[in-house]
């Protein structure tokens, strides 16, 4: 990659997972100039979780800028500059206002290389604040994942550390393909000591949060504290949870989850979205796939309720948090 | 009982009622029925009268008759899954491709396979698509055409996006997005409007108004007089032009081309023609439409119109006529001659260009199709 030609930086103070993405954004753009940022309110304003911040500002407002209220056409018009040679960095405003740009999504974002037989390949990467635990109103904490992981053509990948989020984005604005970037905005304020410009692997990898011996918890994007906390208080009496956060849904790091599983014996998957038909089902199905002998406990799923995401005065009711990892955790570790 | 009964209106849309009484817009025409000058009619540049200039428009639409008769063939012998036919569309199709130049940007629709053949691209990789495979079966970025699109108005957004990047890295490029009458109710068609004027992007938006989406005839699709007059509300310019006239399409493409390339900004053109086929060959369009209608539009049919007063002007006579007719003889021969043999299909490609590298999980299930091939 590019690392030699970047300074490294020693942090001054801990950085926010805000600012580290907005780091990695301006770090691209300095870099080639034909990445380009656009979406709703991210010129002067910086974005409704000012992400980014002061890019219009430094690069122009050719290079960043405001757009229509228009998800799809903000989607299509990405995709036309693709086409073209640019690359483009949009951002959908909230989880659920991404939901009018699903057709340009799923018919062209996602296909376009295939329909064209490789010729033309649309590096466009689609940055989606996503889940909840922020006290948001109905339609600003939707857990969307599955839709797009669903969709083969795109990569779908989702930080839950301040470095991923830097390296994580970088990857992707990198990417030849198109890129679905969630942002866990519970963990937008999360702060780290992390030099920049940090580079945690590739998309496609897995990370291996925390060993542990007696079981898996198979995490990604807000559910990884979740985990690392529900492991710690196990601890204390004596559980090791192993903590393996996704990062990327797709492609998805089958070795890493095997690997993880074979070793342990017992896998839950825990995530923020519905449950039904989320993205956990699938993992599960994987496991199930790979590890059936070694398995010494059923799989099962820590998931938000089969509900549309509740109000802020329910939330907490809805949110999978260690409680409720570790009664799935003593659940498995009393079956075998 | 409704308040404005918009059944009654003729074959051209008017509306006989009281709210609204007229259509007040007659499209803008240079040629009239019969091929003569149409007495208050549009005035184009001696340029666009040169009688060269008009014989090669003339060629290039008997050429895609010649095209899409030929593929309405392919798919009744079964050659082709499906075809849209573009029958008395034609110069709409000619205006579009001659308005452009080489550093241009075509969107073209599923009705538009003659667009592409009149761009350059072999008829053989232009109906790649129809013919019942997954990909557009040419390089987009070499002929700077978009593949045909088929989710209504998806392609407008797109026209948007190659535009504005176009006017960013200062290059004077055009978009040139078709859409259909239909098309113009879904929402990417207004999104990609209204976004192209915001941005002033360099972006042609050519409605062909064919009087039908499949069964649907347009009085059910808009309660607008005239599609054109949405551009207004979009802060752009809007014509409507009689899609008919090859002349008149010419004048106004050329018009609106230019704008865009100097910096002017988006244009809405309404084209009002006709779709003279049934949708696709899988439509029954008797089901929904009267003969009388059909025969209306024939006998305004582009190709006659231009015919007749390139014929009355002495540049084209029975000898010119054979010439062409041998031309697409023989174009139409060789694409008989392509479509006699299936090509082979390769399994394996389904997964190759799904992502740049393919996953682990495209390669498991790669080695599970070939598996089971090798089984057979
Ligand atoms: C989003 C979407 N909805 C429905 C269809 C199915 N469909 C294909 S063509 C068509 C009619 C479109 O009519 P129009 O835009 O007037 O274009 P024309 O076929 O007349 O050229 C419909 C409904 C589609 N392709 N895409
Ligand atoms: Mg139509």
């Amino acid at each position: 990659m590019s690392q030699g030609t970047e300074q490294i930086s020693a942090p001054a103070a801990p950085l926010t997972m805000a600012k580290a993405i907005n780091a990695a954004l301006s770090d691209a753009m300095a870099e080639d100039d034909k990445v380009v940022v656009f979406g709703e309110d991210v010129g002067a304003l910086g974005g409704v979780f000012r992400v980014t911040d002061g890019l219009a500002a430094k690069f122009g407002d050719e290079r960043c800028f405001d757009t229509p209220l228009a998800e799809a056409s903000i989607m299509g018009t990405a995709i036309g500059m693709a086409v073209y040679g640019f690359k483009p960095v949009v951002e959908m405003q909230f989880d659920a206002f991404a939901y009018p740009a699903f057709e340009q999504v799923f018919s062209h974002l996602a296909k376009m290389r295939n329909r064209t037989r490789g010729a033309v390949p649309v590096p466009v990467v689609v940055r989606i604040p996503y889940g909840g635990g922020i006290g948001g109103v109905e339609h600003h904490s939707d857990s969307s994942e599955s839709y797009f992981a669903h969709t083969p053509g795109l990569h779908v990948v989702t930080p839950a550390t301040v470095e991923d989020s830097y390296s994580l984005l970088r990857e992707a604005i990198d990417s030849p393909d198109p890129v679905i970037f969630f942002e866990p905005k519970r963990l937008y304020w999360s702060k780290a000591n992390v030099a920049l410009p940090a580079r945690t692997g590739r998309i496609g990898t897995a990370a291996v949060r925390r060993q542990g011996t007696h079981a898996t918890l198979v995490c990604y994007g807000q559910t990884v504290p979740v985990c690392m906390a529900a492991a710690e208080q196990a601890a204390k009496e004596g559980i090791e949870l192993e903590v393996l956060d996704l990062r990327s849904l797709v492609p998805l790091d089958d070795e890493a989850i095997e690997s993880s599983v074979g070793r342990t014996g017992r896998a839950i998957v825990v995530h923020e979205s519905v449950g039904f038909g989320g993205f956990g089902a699938e993992v599960a199905a994987r496991i199930a796939e790979r590890c059936f002998y070694r398995l010494e406990a059923p799989v099962t799923r820590v998931a938000g309720l089969d509900i549309p995401f509740p109000p802020p005065k329910y939330e907490h009711w809805y949110l999978p948090d260690a409680d409720r990892v570790l009664d799935a955790v003593d659940r498995a570790m009393a079956a075998g | 009982m409704t308040l404005l009964d918009l059944s009654a209106r003729d074959r051209e849309g008017k509306a006989a009622t009281a709210v609204r009484p007229v259509w007040d817009s007659e499209p803008l025409r240079y040629l009239d029925e019969h091929g003569a000058p149409v007495e208050g009619g549009i005035r184009p540049t001696p340029a666009l009268l040169d009688p060269g200039a008009l014989l090669r428009g003339y060629r290039a639409l008997r050429f895609a008759r010649a095209f899409d008769t030929e593929a309405t063939n392919l798919v009744m012998q079964g050659r082709l899954a499906v075809y849209p036919s573009c029958r008395g569309q034609e110069a709409c199709e000619v205006a579009a491709v001659h308005a452009l130049e080489e550093q241009d940007w075509l969107l073209p629709t599923y009705r538009d396979s003659a667009a592409l053949v009149l761009r350059g691209i072999p008829a053989v990789d232009a109906l790649t698509l129809l013919r019942g495979t997954w990909h557009c079966g040419y390089d987009p970025k070499q002929w700077r055409t978009m593949p045909q699109c088929t989710p209504l108005a998806t392609q407008g957004p797109h026209a948007v996006g190659l535009g504005l990047a176009a006017k960013l890295a200062g290059d004077p490029a055009v978009a040139l997005c078709f859409f259909g009458d239909g098309a113009t109710s879904e929402g990417d068609f207004h999104e990609a409007a209204n976004s192209a004027a915001v941005y002033q992007a360099p972006v042609v938006f050519l409605v062909q108004n064919n009087q039908y989406a499949i069964s649907v005839p347009l009085h059910k699709q808009t309660h607008a007089i005239s599609l054109a007059d949405k551009a207004s509300g979009y802060g752009m310019p809007g014509i409507r032009v009689d899609g008919n006239d090859l002349i008149a399409m010419n004048a106004v493409l050329a018009e609106a081309v230019q704008r865009a390339r100097t910096g002017g900004g988006p244009t809405l053109i309404e084209a009002v023609t006709y779709r003279v086929q049934a949708h696709t060959n899988a439509d029954d369009a008797a089901r929904y439409r009267q003969s009388a209608e059909v025969e209306y539009w024939r006998r305004r049919d582009p190709i006659d119109r231009l015919g007749r007063y390139l014929t009355a002007r002495g540049a084209l006579d029975a000898a010119v006529e054979a010439e062409i007719d041998e031309e697409c003889e023989r174009y139409c021969e060789q694409m008989r001659a392509q479509f006699a043999e299936e090509p082979s299909y390769d399994a394996d490609e389904m997964f190759e260009h799904v992502y740049d590298e393919m996953t682990p999980q495209l390669k498991a299930q790669r080695e599970m199709l070939r598996a089971e091939e090798a089984a057979k």
